[in-house]
């Protein structure tokens, strides 16, 4: 089977658009990916037809509102391979799905107990582990990259202790496109016995993940990195875990029994699901999963490297530029810098130009700072990218570099 | 080179009908505007922004306000040499007298203003905005 790019592009509206009169040439989407029409379709049929609150009303819809929201826990828990789909958190997105381990496992670690992440983490891996070991007296410890941007795996083995209670990786890393290891990153930490998380939001949309085959503990993404909606997200634990786990907010729905002097906790998944949920938005990232899992993943990949190959030969042959982040595994992202043009300078030269890609330093400020760099101009693809958008990234930079010359 | 006044940059933008000479135009304002020094480049003087970094130190002489400014992006930069334009060595009563937003928007430039680019100019010009505010206040 073929991959039909333009058959695919066709069921995203947004890339019909224009920009000052010039095609839209959407590069963001390590940012955030545009949605297929069936994934806003099953948003406004929700509020159309059956919107209500789930789990508690005594009426049709609320059973309608239920089914769909209990159904989309299903599609995802499916597609992630989930032992339960009990395993499956809602949550606002991956930094809530971290903030939810994180806040927990501030409560359980002590002084001694160690953290460990990589130095290629977004903020949302950082600052979470940062501020748990500052509440309970743990260390953060930080493994290094090398030159291309690849994690050093034997440095990340080196801090690996006894001591260590937990480790966090990104599956793949947002601003250098780095693909790690996890499986084999995943068997060194529980070999000292920590639990591990794996920071899905930049892996979940170029192929198949299976948490059970991964060994992780945890692996927390978005919806809308996924094709689905903003505002939610998955925390997926290991029951046994989980059914443990410090509770995240506390109020409504995750409570079994309630008196003024204390509480009861609900049952997985609800106890860490305080409150009415985000329920249009996981009916919406149900969908959006299900129509992610039908696409032939050989050919995808097949195509988004065929992309990325592109861009990496045509970067490669651009005057002045460089590539940051030149790691032998490496997926959707091309981090660049320009001579002679700030990365602010170049996103707005291609704003102009009808091309979207993102600057700064992509809330990895430690990795920026690790490089010496301020930033990066990154242009991210996604599967409905074309080989003609790659080009035309390239000829827009020629403009770019014109102008700022 | 001396800067150019508002009439100047008013005049110069409205006869150029394409993007392309607009931002040459705004890029070469840029790379004249003479740069703040390393050693001014303080955090005090920072205004972050998520994309770029504005550096302003403020000095007076007599009754008027002589601001520094530097960005490390060359588009900031003209456009800072825009803001000066209307804000450098001015009393503080022209200063919180003046339109920016109409400035800007007669430049077709609003949008460089629009806290959503995170190039730190709104900022910028909000803290000119204030400075002079409160120097009439303390005058007053």
């Amino acid at each position: 089977m073929t991959f039909d790019v333009m058959a695919l592009r066709k069921q995203f509206p947004i890339l019909a658009r224009e920009i000052d009169g010039k095609p839209l040439v959407y590069l963001d989407n390590a940012a955030t990916t545009q949605k297929p029409q069936c994934v806003i379709d099953s948003i406004v049929d929700y509020y159309t037809t059956c919107n209500s609150n789930v789990h508690r009303g005594a009426h049709r819809l609320a059973d309608e509102a239920t089914q769909r929201y209990e159904g989309a826990r299903d599609t995802v828990a499916q597609f992630i391979n989930a032992q339960a789909r009990e395993e499956v958190i809602w949550t606002s997105g991956t930094t809530e799905a971290i903030n939810i381990v994180s806040n927990g496992i501030g409560q359980i670690l002590k002084s001694g107990d160690e953290i460990v992440v990589t130095e290629m983490e977004h903020h949302a891996n950082i600052v979470t582990w940062q501020q748990a070991c500052k509440r309970s007296g743990a260390t953060l410890k930080v493994a290094p990259i090398n030159e291309l941007g690849e994690l050093d795996v034997a440095a990340f083995e080196a801090l690996l202790t006894s001591n260590t209670k937990m480790v966090a990786f990104p599956q793949v890393s947002n601003s250098l496109g780095t693909i790690n290891p996890i499986k084999e990153l995943t068997r060194k930490a529980k070999a000292v016995g920590a639990w591990v998380l794996v920071d899905g939001a930049q892996g979940i949309a170029h192929g198949p993940v299976d948490v059970q085959d991964i060994g992780c503990d945890f692996y927390a993404f978005s919806g809308h990195k996924l094709f689905g909606p903003t505002g939610i997200g998955v925390l997926w634990g290991k029951a046994s875990l989980l059914s443990e786990w410090p509770v995240w907010q506390t109020g409504g729905e995750m409570i079994s029994e309630v008196t003024y002097q204390d509480a009861q906790w609900n049952v997985l998944p609800y106890r860490l699901e305080a409150g009415t949920p985000h329920i249009a938005g996981a009916i919406g990232m149900g969908e959006a999963v299900r129509w992610f899992s039908e696409l032939d993943m050989t050919a995808l990949k097949a195509h988004e490297k065929a992309l990325m190959d592109s861009a990496t030969a045509q970067a490669q042959a651009f005057e002045g530029l460089t590539i940051v982040g030149q790691a032998r595994e490496k997926t959707g992202v091309l981090s660049f810098l320009m001579e002679g043009g700030h990365p602010a300078d170049i996103g707005f030269l291609l704003d102009r130009q009808g091309i979207a890609i993102r600057t700064g330093h992509h809330c990895a400020e430690p990795l920026m700072n690790r490089l010496g760099i301020p930033g990066t101009a990154r242009a991210s693809f996604s599967i409905y990218n074309t080989l003609d958008e790659v080009d035309a990234l390239f000829e827009a930079l020629k403009k770019v570099r014109m102008m700022l010359a | 080179m001396a800067l150019p006044t508002t009439d100047e940059i008013l005049d110069d933008l409205t006869f150029f009908d394409d993007w392309e000479e607009r931002y040459k135009y705004i890029i070469d304002l840029g790379k004249d505007l003479p740069e703040m020094d390393e050693s001014l480049r303080t955090p005090e003087r920072l205004v972050k922004g998520c994309q770029s970094n504005v550096w302003i130190e403020v000095g007076r002489e007599d009754d008027r306000l002589q601001f520094l400014v530097d960005s490390d992006a060359v588009i900031v930069r003209g456009l800072l040499a825009v803001v000066m334009a209307a804000y450098n060595d001015k009393t503080p009563s022209e200063i919180t007298g003046f339109d920016v937003d109409g400035y800007f928007q007669s430049l077709d430039l609003e949008r460089h203003l629009s806290p959503t680019r995170g190039n730190g100019l709104k900022s910028i010009v909000a803290r000119i905005q204030s400075i002079a505010q409160a120097s009439q206040t303390a005058a007053g």
